[in-house]
């Protein structure tokens, strides 16, 4: 995944995430890697229950103190995070990696100002006086082009709309110039008019600090504005990574063309939308071989035996199926 | 009713009074303020949910609506369906009153317009099973335990659901898309003439969206029902809907035929909306925001009309005086929009001129 001389940032290899279930540890995550390098933004795009956000929290390193076994590595600028102390996340937290969730009202603290809780990671990470952090969260606001700067900064959460929130969140996430942003479905509970606006400021703030981005989405559409590359999640694998436009529009994996067949077109009228039969697997009695093939229109019989390892087809782009060879398939 | 069914529905059809050119419904000026409690000095606010809502639905027909939240939109929908009394107007059902001020609907009447919420999980009983779910509706309308049990499970057939696997199964044992199913089936279990669905497919993946939208399809053409189709996705709206309506801050502000709309959208909020649709294609990105800002309160909503604060084409007038809906010269019959800049020498500068008329 060498996009020109960019240097890799994230490194995440064969990661396996597992809960505990009622009957054994319960597989979330099944042996991923992935690469995003500084500046480029990486959409991970799946349904839900497709790990997609479980692989979010492992870069965080916030998996471990939820009793999940992690086994694997995930390399932020060369460091391991799931073999690291707890003080050095908590340093890397906020200062390295900026974390955007997808409900802000749930993530600030509802007691205080939206300002004051700036200003404690500013003051938390950099080792300044709150009054520069007040200061620095003043720029962070204007930078996010939240207008009336100085009222909202003294607004609690609940008092700002929803489009506000989510821009304060960014403004957090930013706070100490991070050089890896993670964001969790950080549009989703936006209406369409704001959600557009938040997606373009990520974009700009993203590309003009070179801050690099993993993105996790279950819509296409959102993808499409914001992704550089895009990683496609089915039932805790990555069944295929890829260029954006490679992707979203010649998707060689049959769940990824299942996917985009799905999406809603208004001109589509009158025709049957293209379903996806069935439900993915449970993930505590996965089926042998190709976890997808169950549902595959274009499954053969080795697909049941055999569980097919992701490869290259393209120099970038990656596919985890056994009939992957050609753009388009049956 | 053909839907695979094994036997004959036990509660009768509603029987067709108007024939096929009078509406199957019509509401006139439905309106729904909220008192909030507690103003600082005494003040008492009021939320204006919907203000003066007309809308008609033919038979057969889908209406979709769409707008951003606290636009009023499933607030206008419960005023419909009758399950949140209006503050004013009325609701006229195949040529009959189903509702004016002070007026009960009764049982037998509220039968013919159903429902189906957004979370499929809190509108179904957790303590029940699907069965006593489905066979409730039928019961209270004096249909015998045994019977309406059986029609139960052929109801969950008709709806995908083999009856033979889900029938004594309790909600939390399903997925959001089986759940959502089983709300559907137990709105046709009303034999309804008319379903009001809001967001139905809004909390679900999208593979599990286009099954649930196809079964929708299906049975309004088998079962000749009528839609309220309500959403925030235009793209569901677009696809499923004959007739789409516009909502802002509690007010409609453009209506057409979807074809129409989508392809030609007058009222300057109706086009921002539209192009701040995330493209899905990389190479053909949207630059730049179509609007800024949030929608307004809705507590206080601005004076004249209500998209002016957020309108690139907002004058003076706009401010003094709301626009009502009306008809769009030059466009399609039906096309109605509420905008100053429609209207024929309303004095807005992009206002068309009056035909005829001494400049």
């Amino acid at each position: 995944m060498k996009h020109g001389k960019g240097e890799t940032l994230l490194d995440i290899s064969d990661l396996n995430v597992a809960y505990r279930g009622m009957s054994g540890w319960i597989p979330v995550v099944r042996g991923i890697d992935l690469k995003v390098e500084r500046g480029r933004s990486l959409v991970l795009l799946g349904e839900s229950g497709s790990g997609k956000s479980v692989t979010l929290r492992a870069i965080a390193g916030l998996l471990q103190e939820e009793g999940a076994r992690v086994t694997g590595a995930v390399k932020v600028a060369g460091e391991d995070v799931t073999t690291m102390p707890l003080e050095r996340l908590l340093d890397l937290r906020g200062k390295r990696v900026g974390f955007i969730f997808q409900e802000p009202m749930t993530a600030f603290d509802p007691v205080f100002r939206i300002g004051d809780q700036i200003a404690e990671t500013v003051v938390r990470h950099r080792g300044v006086s709150w009054k520069e952090g007040l200061a620095r969260a003043r720029e962070l606001f204007d930078l996010v082009q939240i207008p009336s700067a100085e009222r909202r900064l003294r607004a609690y959460p609940n008092e700002l709309s929803g489009g506000l929130r989510q821009r304060a969140m960014i403004a957090m996430a930013m706070s100490c110039e991070p050089e890896l942003l993670l964001a969790d479905e950080p549009t989703t509970a936006l209406d369409a008019t704001v959600q557009i606006q938040v997606l373009l400021l990520l974009r700009a703030i993203q590309k003009e600090r070179g801050t690099a981005m993993v993105f996790v989405t279950h819509d296409l559409g959102v993808a499409g504005e914001i992704a550089d590359e895009v990683a496609v999640m089915y039932a805790g694998r990555i069944v295929e990574n890829g260029p954006a436009e490679e992707v979203l529009l010649e998707p060689r994996h049959p769940y990824t063309q299942a996917l985009t067949n799905c999406v809603v077109r208004g001109s589509y009228r009158d025709l049957a939308l293209g379903e996806l039969g069935g439900a993915p697997p449970d993930l505590s009695r996965l089926p042998p071989g190709c976890s997808f093939a169950p549902r595959c229109a274009a499954r053969t019989e080795t697909c049941a035996e055999t569980d097919p390892p992701i490869r290259a087809v393209e120099p970038d782009h990656r596919v985890a199926c056994l009939r992957a060879g050609a753009p388009a398939m049956a | 009713m053909s839907l695979e069914f094994g036997r004959e529905a036990p509660l009768p059809a509603i029987a067709d009074r108007g024939g096929p050119a009078q509406k199957l419904l019509t509401a006139n000026g439905l309106r729904k303020w909220f008192r909030l409690s507690g103003g600082l000095v005494g003040t008492r606010s009021v939320v204006r949910a919907v203000d003066d809502l007309s809308l008609s639905v033919a038979k057969g027909e889908t209406v979709g609506i769409v707008g951003e939240s606290g636009c009023g939109k499933s607030t206008a929908a419960r005023l419909m369906a009758g399950i949140t009394p209006s503050d004013a107007g009325e609701i006229v059902f195949d040529g009959e009153t189903f509702w004016a001020p002070g007026m009960k609907i009764t049982a037998e009447r509220r039968r013919a317009i159903q429902m189906v919420f957004q979370d499929s999980a809190s509108s179904l009983n957790p303590r029940m099973t699907i069965t006593e779910t489905l066979a409730f509706g039928p019961r209270a309308h004096g249909v015998p335990t045994s019977e309406a049990r059986a029609y139960a499970r052929d109801l969950l057939a008709a709806v995908g659901l083999p009856p033979a696997r889900f029938a004594e199964r309790y909600p939390i044992q399903l997925s959001g898309g089986q759940r959502q199913r089983v709300n559907i089936a137990r709105a046709i279990a009303m034999r309804p003439r008319l379903l009001v669905l809001d967001e139905p497919v809004s909390a679900l993946d999208k593979s599990v969206e286009a099954q649930v939208l196809n079964l929708l399809v299906r049975m309004r053409d088998e079962l000749g029902l009528s839609y309220i189709f309500i959403s925030h996705d235009l793209n569901v709206v677009r696809y499923i809907s004959d007739r789409v309506v516009v909502m802002y801050l509690g007010q409609v502000v453009e209506e057409a035929a979807a074809d129409d709309l989508f392809s030609a959208p007058r009222h300057p909020y109706t086009r921002a909306l539209f192009a701040s649709k995330p493209s899905f294609d990389p190479r053909n990105r949207i630059k730049v925001a179509p609007l800024l800002g949030d929608p307004p309160d809705p507590v206080n909503p601005p004076s004249g009309c209500r998209f002016r604060t957020r309108c690139p084409i907002a004058e003076t007038l706009c401010a003094a005086k709301m626009p009502i809906l009306a008809d769009v010269p030059d466009a399609p019959e039906g096309h109605r929009a509420a905008c100053w800049a429609q209207v024929p020498g309303s004095g807005h500068s992009r206002a068309p001129r009056v035909s005829g008329a001494l400049q």
